[in-house]
């Protein structure tokens, strides 16, 4: 039951071959029997209960609000949800509860969706790997999938792969299959990357779609919410409930109404697929290289026109991206001071001195590395080289972007990773920053143009872990490139993850979690 | 092949690896030599490497065989920047944030010379661009009065409150000298 998609497990439903709060059970005893993945930092029992019931009392009365009625899912720690504790990994929102829902957590409430919990991240969405948040790393469950083990001599506890990041608690939950679909957020590839190396359809809608009001911000002119779930047509279901303008976030676009179906079949022949040629960077692994070439392959047999084309300003958009991010995170930064939520310390000689000694206490390494920098470049004898050069490289890119779209090309075809998920061990070798300069790659010039894009599973690795490939779109086109991952997903046969059931295969010894439940 | 270096003084830069078809039988931990050369750093490899045994013929033409990328020479860029003591301690006052130790200020070191690989795009004439949203108007609602009237609920979240009033310790008292910021922050150490 809990490997089901949303529009298999949604006819079940209304057809009565289960309830609400049976599926909301199963969902969350399956939660407490993957806690070694420690994917969520809250699990909101009750609450999830109360909501399965009035579900499953709609259902029965043949009165569903929607598709989503009564389906588990989970949101990344870093969206506000009412009287739900809401940390973003952190040391300076621990405890801190919101007074109000994020509008796509609330519009998926609304819808009668049964919220199971909050999932782990990077601390305020900052990394690349789901590694540095407060609560600890997020294990990636295709390490306890029997096509890893089998490659794999060592000890489960010694070469668990990571999730990849920011989101991948959310990542974990959909690919472990706790949840039917989970939101991130995607400020640089945090959706992607981490969907991308769980094997798992990881969307990242256009800029401007999806409201973020509720989303506590990292990037202002860069993030969105991200959607994750196990096929394309689950995404485009839960893109269709959290589309729309919201006069709670001016950075939305009125989108065309009403939502439309994605076909089932469509004519390849009328499309044209890049392959911009810089998307071949230093590091990139053979079997991504090789996956690269199978699905243009696929395109070709298909009808459909591939063409090698340039973005020629790739290369620095990585540079970019890192100035541009510090700078706004230090502007964001800047409202935890203690004073009106979060962490306070105890010291109260000064204001000075509380809000540094409340930043220092609250805040871990990565954060406080990343406002430092952006401080940096945002003085005034750093503003103009750094800070105004960035953006005009940002634009740039995002030329580059209209210009290959201009000249007739519908989508781009990337990989969305360098290569398939890193051991644990392997990954902190390296710091933060560095690590996200590697896996960022080819997934935040995306976000520097506000483009729409997906990561598609797409094959499994020789060390048996998944491989995604990147499908973008030309912005607002958020549609046509689902119909077209729709397509590449129906053919592209992503072998499931046969994960160990009896959780005494793994080892989880001392791996208890306190769960929590919301107020 | 990932580059997962660590580099001590150098700074690693994005470089175009010839293999020729000689290298190509290698193992990759068998090439840090080449690597060093374009480099010239001393490096250790993690495992996370890949296997280029053959180059692969079967490969759809459209797609690029090898990186494409061009390396970015040292003396493309400004001379390097160290970050001194006084601007150090300058940045912990506007962000209100300490760098906490050495490794901290490598880092901020490190994340300049990344950033000055900015300064090889020529963008002479070029306008920053603030928002993606530049071209279109900004959506207008009605001057109505929506949300608010949550004055209790704020209030809740705050640690220290008086009445309708958030409670600061007092103001207009500098930030103290970094020597006394050190020993305070160490003393609230979690």
């Amino acid at each position: 039951m809990l490997n089901l998609s949303i529009k298999e497990v949604s006819l079940a439903l209304r057809e009565g071959r289960i309830s609400a709060t049976e599926l909301c059970q199963k969902c969350l005893n399956h939660i407490k029997k993957t806690v070694y993945l420690n994917a969520y930092i809250t699990v909101t029992e009750e609450l999830a209960m109360k909501q399965a019931q009035a579900a499953e009392s709609r259902l029965r009365r043949g009165k569903p609000r929607g598709p989503l009625d009564g389906i588990p899912f989970s949101v990344k720690d870093n969206f506000c949800t009412e009287n739900i504790e809401t940390t973003c990994a952190s040391q300076m929102l621990k405890g801190y509860i919101p007074p109000f829902n994020a509008t796509v957590v609330q519009k998926l409430l609304d819808q009668g969706a049964v919220l199971l919990g909050k999932t782990n991240l990077d601390e305020f969405a900052m990394g690349s790997g789901s590694t540095d948040g407060v609560f600890g790393p997020v294990r990636n469950p295709w390490s306890y999938s029997s096509q890893y083990r089998e490659q794999s001599d060592q000890d489960p506890e010694s070469d668990w792969v990571i999730t990849g990041g920011s989101s991948g608690g959310s990542a974990a939950a959909v690919a472990s299959q706790s949840s039917f679909f989970a939101l991130g957020s995607d400020t640089g590839g945090s959706t992607r990357n981490p969907g991308s190396l769980c094997g798992v359809v990881a969307l990242k809608p256009s800029y401007g779609l999806l409201s973020r009001h509720g989303l506590i911000p990292l990037v202002n002119s860069m993030d969105v919410p991200g959607i994750f779930t196990r096929s394309v047509y689950d995404a485009a279901t839960v893109l269709g409930i959290l589309q729309g303008c919201d006069e709670r976030d001016s950075t939305t676009v009125p989108t065309s109404n009403p939502v439309p179906n994605l076909p089932e079949d469509i004519d390849l022949r009328k499309i044209r697929v890049g392959i911009p040629k810089e998307y071949h960077a230093p590091g990139l692994s053979q079997e991504t290289l090789s996956q690269w070439g199978r699905v243009a392959d696929l395109f070709e047999k298909a009808g459909a026109q591939v063409q090698e084309v340039s973005l020629p300003h790739t290369q620095h958009s990585i540079v970019c991206y890192h100035v541009l991010c510090c700078c706004e995170v230090a502007s964001n930064m800047a409202r935890f001071d203690g004073l009106e939520y979060g962490h306070r310390s105890g010291v109260d000689s000064s204001t000075e001195a509380m809000y540094a000694t409340t930043r220092h206490e609250g805040f871990n390494d990565v954060v406080r590395r990343r406002i430092l920098s952006g401080n940096y470049f945002l003085l005034k004898q750093n503003y103009q080289r750094y800070f105004v050069k960035a953006q005009q490289v940002r634009r740039l890119i995002s030329q580059d972007f209209a210009q290959v779209f201009r000249s007739g090309v519908d989508l781009l075809l990337t990989p969305t990773t360098l290569g398939d998920a890193a051991r644990y061990c392997d990954f902190i070798q390296e710091d933060n920053r560095t690590r996200s300069a590697q896996e960022d790659i080819f997934t935040q010039s995306v976000n520097m143009a506000g483009l729409p894009a997906v990561s598609m599973p797409t094959a499994l690795s020789r060390r048996g872990l998944p491989i995604g490939l990147q499908l973008i779109g030309k912005t607002f086109q958020d549609w046509n490139l689902l119909t077209v991952a729709h397509w590449m997903e129906q053919r592209l046969n992503f072998p499931p993850a046969r994960f160990l059931r009896d959780a005494s295969e793994v080892d989880v010894l001392g791996h208890q979690r306190k769960q929590t439940t919301g107020l | 092949m990932a580059l997962c270096c660590r580099s001590t003084a150098r700074i690693l830069h994005i470089a175009r690896l010839r293999l020729g078809p000689l290298q190509h039988r290698h193992r990759v931990e068998a090439l840090p030599s080449v690597v060093e050369s374009i480099l010239g750093t001393t490096s250790t490899w993690c495992r996370w490497t890949s296997d280029r045994n053959s180059s692969d013929c079967s490969l759809n033409p459209k797609i690029p065989r090898e990186p494409t990328w061009e390396p970015v020479a040292e003396n493309e860029l400004p001379p390097p920047t160290h970050v001194p003591a006084d601007l150090v301690d300058k940045l912990e006052r506007l962000a209100l944030v300490d760098f906490r130790n050495q490794e901290g200020l490598d880092c901020l070191d490190k994340a300049i010379r990344f950033a000055d690989q900015l300064h090889v795009v020529n963008t002479e004439g070029v306008e920053p661009m603030d928002s993606v949203l530049e071209d279109r108007a900004l959506y207008l609602r009605n001057d109505t009065v929506g949300d608010g009237q949550c004055t209790e609920e704020l209030l809740q979240l705050a640690k220290s409150t008086v009445e309708e009033y958030f409670v600061a310790p007092p103001g207009n008292i500098p930030l103290p000298k970094r020597e006394e910021r050190t020993a305070m922050l160490k003393n609230s150490e979690f």
